[in-house]
């Protein structure tokens, strides 16, 4: 989209950033106006429909973000939306976080916490694997106290807590 | 006065035994949340709501809030300190409370930023009991109408107020509202914006949207800065508090224009943070040392912070009587009133007496308990900054996803909370305001509950807001707050006009 981008190696623009999260609202302003429109925007015997209002909402966000699109368009800051080796920094957290979320429903809260610290402090912390092991079993354990003991809120649970016997 | 009678029961709850362990446990909990980047007030309001669930919901509620002060409480800590705002609200304190700690006044900064945020919040609770049940009692005559009139109030102030660009607010805004009707109508029964999807029908929860936005986008965000803490150490002792103390009765001018100027931003939905900045700036341009702002002058802080905390406190004010949150965190609480069970609004005041007065007597003295905790404990707190990111980050991403996760026992809540995450991210970086988004999803339903029975009641015509003079001063109003930007300039050209 655009090629001004590419005059230093150093990240994206700004701009191309901006461009793009104005496309996708406005794409998703048009999703809810279609939504709205299938759940009937009229009047019915009950007044308003459902989609009455939800279809003034998307007309907003297409309408709010057409214009953020074309300012961003016009903008002549070639400022950077953030450096290559920042965004790493943001995919080392995003990264492994995803792999959590995909891996609690299977192993339960607990191990996979246990797993996401131990890669953390050892991956991003490059801890000694004795602090590595203190915390990222010591969390996990306290987590279990208070929530599922102390406050008595369930959470999540798989293979080693049905070995345990819960 | 029957009020006086009410605060005394009030305070009479708030001194069980219970309740004085869950006030301090709050507060303590709060004041590490707001030292803590990635954790803040809304997300760690949402995050700790599930442990609230067995208890009473006064007892909650005081939890609650007084992790509320304690996280804003604790925001002033890393900024004096580490130059670091752990909150937006406290950036402001940056500027002279920074310098202070640099020319070895770290206990000074810090005592004078603690005491001030005591008295803004102290001033904010004293108008909260003289004011919040008057405007209940009148609010308790209002119809739909009326009621989405103060809506569309909140929500306009936001557009006219924020600093981001109007087109942006609105943007953010309408999707909240957007995603708040996606699930089941509750005035028609009819699903809506569920495009066949299963795990929508339920709809959107704003506590992972909070949860998410604020949390891990927060963390996000920390990561790209790279922060590493390089920090003054503070010395606090009896001696300088002493001092301290007996220096500030002189700024008394400043700090009660901060407390004014923090209740106005905080009932109208503006929030602490502008009235942080807009009180520093008026201090400075009023004070007879205002040249020397930013070079570490004690004033600075005072403004900032009572401001602040004014504007944090008295955000509660609109929540307790309208229904209507001044921000996030109040928006967070208002959803905790909700899950246990009360329905927020006028009527709290007449039926849940006992909560209302609770939760009021409880901002006394959790205030007061607040500041003796972070006067006692700012080493501890400022050596849990030295604990490296690589550590925090993993735990507070666990909390996110447990706090997550308990608020429908849905391992699909904890993915939404991660796209929620990267969005927050994205849109903070492009200056998207989240406050309007994360308030229009808790008040979506509402707000469109009211329009939709406003019109049934004229037949659909949009007159009814025009129909009396109540619900029309408060329509013009919001249309004020609408284009309060425009209406700004065009009175300073005009007024420029005649001396060209």
């Amino acid at each position: 989209m655009s090629d001004h981008a590419s005059g230093g190696d150093a990240g994206p623009s700004h701009r191309v950033v901006e461009l793009g999260v104005a496309a996708v609202m406005a794409a998703l302003g048009v999703v809810v106006i279609i939504g709205a429109m299938r759940a009937g925007i009229g009047w019915g015997a009950e007044g308003p429909k459902a989609g009455f209002l939800p279809f003034y909402f998307g007309l907003f966000i297409l309408g709010a973000s057409l214009i953020n699109f074309i300012q961003a368009w016009f903008d002549p800051g070639r400022k950077l939306f953030a450096d290559w080796s920042q965004l790493r920094q943001v995919m080392s957290v995003v990264i492994p976080t995803t792999v959590y979320v995909a891996i609690i429903p299977w192993l339960g809260i607990y191990v996979s916490s246990f797993l996401l610290i131990a890669v953390f402090m050892r991956w991003l912390g490059q801890y000694g694997w004795r602090m590595v092991a203190l915390l990222s079993v010591a969390v996990p354990v306290l987590a279990f106290v208070v929530f599922e003991r102390w406050f008595m809120v369930p959470l999540p649970k798989g293979f080693l807590e049905e070995l345990l016997g819960y | 006065m029957e009020e006086i009678g009410n605060l005394f029961t009030g305070f009479a709850t708030v001194l069980r035994p219970f309740n004085i362990m869950v006030m301090v446990l709050g507060i303590v909990l709060g004041v590490v949340i707001g030292v803590l980047p990635g954790l803040g007030g809304a997300n760690g309001v949402a995050i700790l709501l599930p442990l609230t669930f067995s208890m009473s919901p006064t007892s909650a509620i005081i939890m609650l809030s007084c992790i509320y002060w304690g996280a804003l409480f604790g925001g002033a800590i890393t900024s004096i300190l580490f130059n670091i705002p752990g909150e937006p609200w406290s950036v402001a304190t940056t500027f002279d409370g920074h310098p202070m700690a640099q020319q070895g006044k770290a206990g000074e900064a810090l005592t004078a930023a603690f005491t001030s945020s005591f008295v803004g919040a102290l001033f904010a609770v004293v108008v909260i009991t003289l004011i919040a049940p008057l405007v209940a009692k009148f609010a308790l005559q209002f119809g739909p109408a009326e009621k989405f009139a103060v809506y569309f109030l909140a929500f306009c102030s936001f557009v006219g107020m924020s600093k981001e660009p109007p087109s942006k607010t609105v943007a953010a805004m309408m999707i909240g509202f957007a995603l708040a009707s996606v699930g089941l109508d509750s005035m028609t029964g009819q699903l809506r914006l569920t495009f066949g999807i299963e795990t929508l029908l339920t709809g959107f929860d704003f506590l992972i949207a909070v949860i998410g936005l604020f949390g891990i986008g927060e963390i996000l965000l920390t990561m790209e800065e790279g922060l590493s803490f390089k920090g003054k150490s503070a010395k606090i002792n009896a001696r300088v508090v002493w001092e301290t103390w007996k220096e500030l009765p002189r700024y008394w001018v400043t700090s009660l224009r901060s407390c004014i100027i923090g209740c106005w931003m905080g009932v109208t939905p503006a929030g602490a943070t502008p009235a942080s900045f807009m009180s520093y700036g008026i201090a400075k341009r009023l004070s007879k040392r205002g040249r020397n702002f930013g070079n570490g002058e004690i004033e600075g802080v005072v403004a900032p912070e009572t401001a602040a905390h004014a504007a944090g406190t008295s955000a509660l004010l609109p929540m307790l009587a309208l229904g209507v949150p001044g921000s996030p965190t109040a928006a967070v609480l208002l959803g905790g009133l909700l899950i246990w069970g009360l329905q927020p609004g006028p009527m709290l005041f007449v039926e849940q007496k006992d909560f209302v007065w609770g939760l009021i007597a409880s901002m006394y003295l959790g205030n007061i308990v607040g500041l003796i905790i972070v006067l006692t404990t700012v080493p501890l707190l400022a050596a849990i900054l030295r604990i490296p990111f690589s550590i925090i980050a993993p735990i507070i991403l666990v909390l996110c996803a447990i706090g997550a996760y308990t608020v429908h026992n849905s391992t699909f809540d904890v993915v939404m909370m991660l796209v929620f995450g990267v969005v927050g991210y994205l849109l903070k970086k492009c200056n998207y305001p989240l406050a309007p988004l994360v308030l229009a999803i808790v008040l979506g339903d509402k707000a469109e509950e009211a329009f939709r029975q406003s019109l049934l009641a004229s037949q659909g015509s949009l007159g009814i807001f025009w129909s009396n003079g109540l619900v029309g001063t408060i329509m013009a109003l919001g249309l004020i707050a609408l284009f309060w930007t425009a209406i700004q300039t065009g009175w300073t050209r005009l007024a420029a006009k005649p001396a060209v």
